[in-house]
């Protein structure tokens, strides 16, 4: 069994697994055989199979030490089809198989909310094709495997996230995305191609093997500049993450769930993969301009999500504020190993591996939980929920969890890999440079901010979601809990943020061995994943959540024990919420922009909030008596107004400019031909 | 194991009797007689006798909520160095080694315990749906959010001034270190007693006698809650400034605390009389403050709330530099 799973079939199968999920609709559909739903319901049933499979995979591959290599040169020599499974890779494989396993489940009930408006069958094969591709984006070891599978996955997100589209909003979300993934694609390009011109090789083994001794400085430093770009387009990092908030939330909730859980972590697995295995040994500096890049992107992330009253913009700008925590754990360890303390290095990188994990399990969790709430609402507005968790106690429950383990509480996960990237920040601020000291000091100060507002916006999205009364316009909606299977997937989800932050310790002490293993690997892909988790520095093996929950359980059962055998005789009563007397109405509740209107004021240098009041009188010339008044609250968008604005208008310009070379007669076109043959010939000679 | 139970009961039998002194202490002040300072036991009492009412609006976060505000309130002074150095051990039949509890004395665990106590009172304020319930848990998360960084970098100035994340060797380590070395740890205080006097819901962030709708924040929570529900919260927010004021003594000035693995009652007497002594001075300061300012208006909060930030900052930077 251990050896099928660490073979190249187990991966064959993975693959195949999936692309007969894929293609069963379509079967289906040309031979007319079964239902719609049995359709979608194929190939989410191979999705889970094959999920079950890649974790199995993700295991063996970590706990055996032992990788899978499989390159497709040794049957010919055209097709550049190589894949490596190491420990790096197991990781971000098993975690996309966790994530996949408990969307794919959830989704056998929920395609039901599309049945009759859209195709549930295209929904799970083109999901199939999106899980598969995430899977094997992690395990490519070859540039043009890697691009290939890198593209299908764009491609197939973008086809799930204007899969409702006959609602306009998806359609120009869907179109952002296409640009801003191809963009991010250009740039991967560019970084590979240096790296081929470079070392001669297009295969990540040569690359791992000499690209570092054999590009010069400069090449390296272009490389790593068009990857971070490229690939921080894909993870969604301020300034480049404009296209998350609005793709994650038009995609169906289970495709939101992974988008925001694991496909942003693809950049982030490649990242490392440049930083540590292409080319360690990077200057310092690209370790402080990760760092800065990951304060402002968890700072911006959460003040942008504090802003928001559409559930699933909230949980997307959450995503931006999560990259950057883990940003602070990469920048961290180059930073390490750039200044001479490379020990500390794989904690860092422990640190923002178990961020990836941990994020991956509670904002899978949060948005399947927010697809719930949507399915029995009908609305993604938050002013519009209330009330919520009468209707909806399990989905509320486990909403309350993934709320707590994103805001950072002891002893779920979230704190886990807050606190060990906590740990790394103070080790930085040991380093002998004041400048870096520097850096450090204001990365903590960035990150308790953040964990602060984190707090203060789960509190809006749990608080004005399910607790108060329903500020509902439309009573008429039927809104129910959602059924036992998706209900089953969340719980999952549940368990498993309690799981990682409780058994923090091992999981964390195994991450530090993953992460050590990077850039270690020898030719036989075996490492030393099992020594790597005795290593003498230790801080991974601090995390105090155990103690921390037993504690809690101790103290809860002596105190409540105590007070109820104390008022045991006490009566309980029900009655009205005092409202000085008026009647209590939706209107005496908070609202969710309310809520978070002081802390927008607070911050009205970053936000830049804008309002605009409308009032319309019974006689306009007058102006006495009001017959209806409105605010609008916005935000003044600095992204789009002095970065991509001022680039869309260059592009016009130069394309107009350009235009004109395009006059319609042939004798000219001509011309031209014949001055590029020319213009090479020259070229050719002179090299 | 007796350490354990001192630092489990110590908290909560004492916490009220601090609401009273100051209360007879601003009594004083302000040429009043005022109330015993035993009144908050009898206070407590009478609620835990009562019947309560709830809100027809209200789910199970507020039956359940106020438990979990008062649980974690005695979880936290576990990790608090109270009266020595040592940290509290737990000895369970069939465990071989006592198990320390020293891991919830990491001041990162106490920071975020504390802010999870924070999350719920403003998730009770919003349950029963009222008006003044959400506008209190809008403000108490407003506060709440920026008291955060504050509290945290005061704590990071004394971890690292003790070369430790965890409280208890920290009281240890600064108690041995020369005067002049106190100049950081008195600019992280002062980061420390702002963030305290926010977190308890003191003058100038916020006033805890009044129950005016504009300008209450914490008592705005506590609206909807009464008997056993409103007592435990009450009980919960004493606990609280019981817990900050032992930090600030013991952490920063932990001149007197029991040193050593030795839990010999004189040295512990020693201890409880010399953390009485800081605490009536603490208190003496948060009468003082009540009785001669202002509560500031809610949007300049955050300039108080940032000093307290930037202070945290200096205090570290001083350190590392």
């Amino acid at each position: 069994m251990a050896d099928f799973l660490i073979s190249s079939s187990g991966v064959f199968v993975l693959g195949a697994l999936f692309l007969i999920g894929a293609l069963g609709p379509l079967f289906f559909f040309v031979t007319r055989l079964g239902s719609e739903s049995f359709a979608g319901q194929w190939s989410y049933a191979l999705s889970i199979l094959g999920s079950l499979l890649g974790l199995g995979i993700a295991g063996a591959v970590i706990f055996l030490g032992q990788g899978i290599a499989f390159d497709a040169g040794a049957i010919t020599a055209f097709v550049p089809f190589s894949l490596r499974v190491d420990a790096l890779s197991a990781f971000f494989l098993g975690v996309i198989s966790l994530i996949a396993l408990a969307a794919s489940l959830y989704a056998i009930v929920y395609q039901e909310h599309f049945r009759g408006r859209y195709s549930l069958g295209m929904l799970g094969g083109v999901y199939s094709i999106f899980v598969a591709s995430m899977m094997f984006v992690v395990m490519a070891n070859h540039a043009l495997t890697f691009l290939f599978f890198w593209e299908v996955m764009s491609l197939s997100s973008y086809l799930l996230v204007v899969y409702e589209h006959r609602e306009k909003a998806n359609r120009r979300a869907g179109l952002l995305y296409l640009i801003m993934m191809h963009i991010s694609m250009a740039f991967i390009l560019l970084a590979f191609l240096l790296a081929f011109s470079a070392a001669g090789s297009m295969n990540f083994d040569v690359w791992r093997a000499n690209l570092s001794s054999v590009a010069t400085p400069l090449t390296a430093a272009l490389i790593l500049s068009a990857a971070l770009t490229g690939l921080g387009i894909k993870a969604g990092m301020v300034p480049l993450h404009i296209w998350l908030p609005e793709a994650h939330p038009a995609a169906p909730s289970h495709v939101s769930a992974l988008m925001s859980g694991v496909m942003i972590k693809t950049a982030i697995f490649m990242l490392v993969r440049f930083f540590f295995d292409f080319l360690p040994g990077s200057s310092l500096w690209w370790g402080i301009v990760i760092i800065a890049f990951g304060v402002a992107s968890s700072i911006l992330g959460v003040l942008y999500a504090l802003s928001e009253h559409d559930i699933k913009r909230l949980l997307a700008f959450h995503s931006v504020e999560n990259i950057g925590i883990i940003l602070l754990g990469i920048g961290s360890a180059i930073v390490f190993s750039a200044s001479g303390a490379p020990g500390f290095a794989p904690i860092a990188l422990a640190a923002a591996l178990f961020h990836t994990v941990n994020h991956a399990i509670f904002k899978a969790l949060l948005f399947l939980g927010a697809g719930s709430v949507v399915v029995a609402t009908g609305t993604r507005n938050m002013e519009e929920y209330g009330g919520l968790l009468k209707v909806l106690p399990y989905t509320g429950a486990f909403f309350l969890v993934g709320s707590l383990a994103i805001a950072a509480f002891p002893p779920l996960n979230g704190f886990a890999s807050e606190w060990l990237t906590f740990q790394v920040l103070f080790a930085g601020l040991a380093s002998p440079i004041t400048s870096v000291k520097l850096v450090f000091l204001f990365a903590i100060a960035g990150l308790a901010l953040t964990g602060g507002l984190a707090a203060a916006a789960f509190v809006k999205a749990f608080g004005i979601t399910f607790l108060a009364r329903s500020r509902a316009h439309n009573k008429t909606a039927c809104v129910h809990e959602a059924p036992p299977l998706m209900l089953v997937s969340m719980g999952m989800l549940a368990t498993l943020a309690v799981a990682f932050g409780t058994f923090a310790i091992p999981i964390s002490r195994a991450l530090v061995g993953i992460a050590a293993s990077v850039g270690h690997t020898t030719a036989h892909l075996s490492f030393p994943t099992g020594k790597l988790i005795a290593s003498p520095v230790n801080i991974a093996g601090m995390v105090p959540l155990a103690t921390v929950f037993l504690a809690a359980i101790l103290v809860a059962a002596l105190a409540v024990g105590l007070v109820f055998w104390a008022t045991r005789r006490n009566k309980v009563v029900y009655g009205a919420t005092w409202s000085c007397g008026t009647p209590i109405t939706p209107r005496t509740e908070i609202t969710a922009t309310s809520f978070s209107r002081s802390l927008m004021v607070i911050f009205k240098g970053m936000l830049r909030p804008t309002k605009q009041v409308s009032v319309a009188y019974h006689d306009e010339v007058s102006r006495y008596s009001v017959k209806s008044s409105a605010i609008s609250v916005g935000f003044f968008d600095p992204y789009r107004a002095h970065f991509y604005t001022p680039i869309e208008n260059a592009l016009i310009f130069i394309a107009s400019r350009v235009k004109r070379i395009q006059g319609g007669n042939v004798n000219v076109y001509v011309v031209y031909v014949f001055a590029t043959v020319l213009a090479l010939l020259t070229f050719a000679t002179l090299i | 194991m007796i350490l354990f139970l001192i630092q489990l009961t110590l908290v909560p039998l004492l916490s009220p009797l601090l609401v009273g002194v100051i209360r007879s202490m601003k009594a004083r002040m302000q040429s009043r007689i005022g109330a015993s300072m035993f009144q908050p036991y009898l206070d407590l009492l009478k609620l835990f006798r009562k019947d309560e009412i709830i809100s027809r609006d209200a789910s199970w976060i507020s039956l359940a909520g106020p438990y979990i505000v008062f649980i974690i309130s005695v979880l936290v002074p576990l990790g608090v160095p109270l009266l020595t150095v040592s940290a509290p051990t737990l000895s369970f039949p069939g465990l071989a080694a006592p198990l320390t509890l020293a891991p919830l004395g990491d001041f990162i665990v106490i920071v975020y315990l504390m802010a999870l106590g924070a999350f719920f009172l403003a998730l009770l304020g919003m349950d029963a749906g009222g008006g003044f319930g959400g506008f209190g848990a809008s403000r108490e998360m407003m506060v709440a959010a920026l008291t955060e960084g504050g509290l945290f970098f005061a704590l990071l100035s004394a971890a690292l001034a003790g070369g430790s994340m965890t409280t208890f060797v920290i009281a240890g380590r600064v108690s041995e270190l020369p005067l002049i070395s106190y100049t950081p740890l008195i600019i992280g205080f002062s980061a420390f007693f702002i963030a305290l006097l926010a977190e308890n819901k003191r003058f100038p962030v916020d006033n805890p006698a009044t129950h005016l709708e504009l300008t209450m924040i914490h008592e705005a929570l506590l609206l909807e809650y009464s008997g056993k529900r409103l007592a435990l919260l009450e009980w919960a927010g004493a606990n609280n400034l019981f817990i900050f004021i032992a930090l600030g003594a013991n952490l920063f000035f932990p001149w007197g605390i029991a040193a050593g693995e030795s839990v010999a009652p004189a040295a512990l007497l020693i201890a409880l009389i010399a953390l009485s002594g800081k605490a009536l001075i603490a208190l003496g300061a948060i009468a003082f403050i009540e009785s001669v300012i202002a509560k500031l208006r809610i949007f300049r909060v955050p300039d108080l709330l940032f000093t307290s930030f930037v202070l945290g900052m200096i205090a570290v930077g001083i350190i590392i530099a």
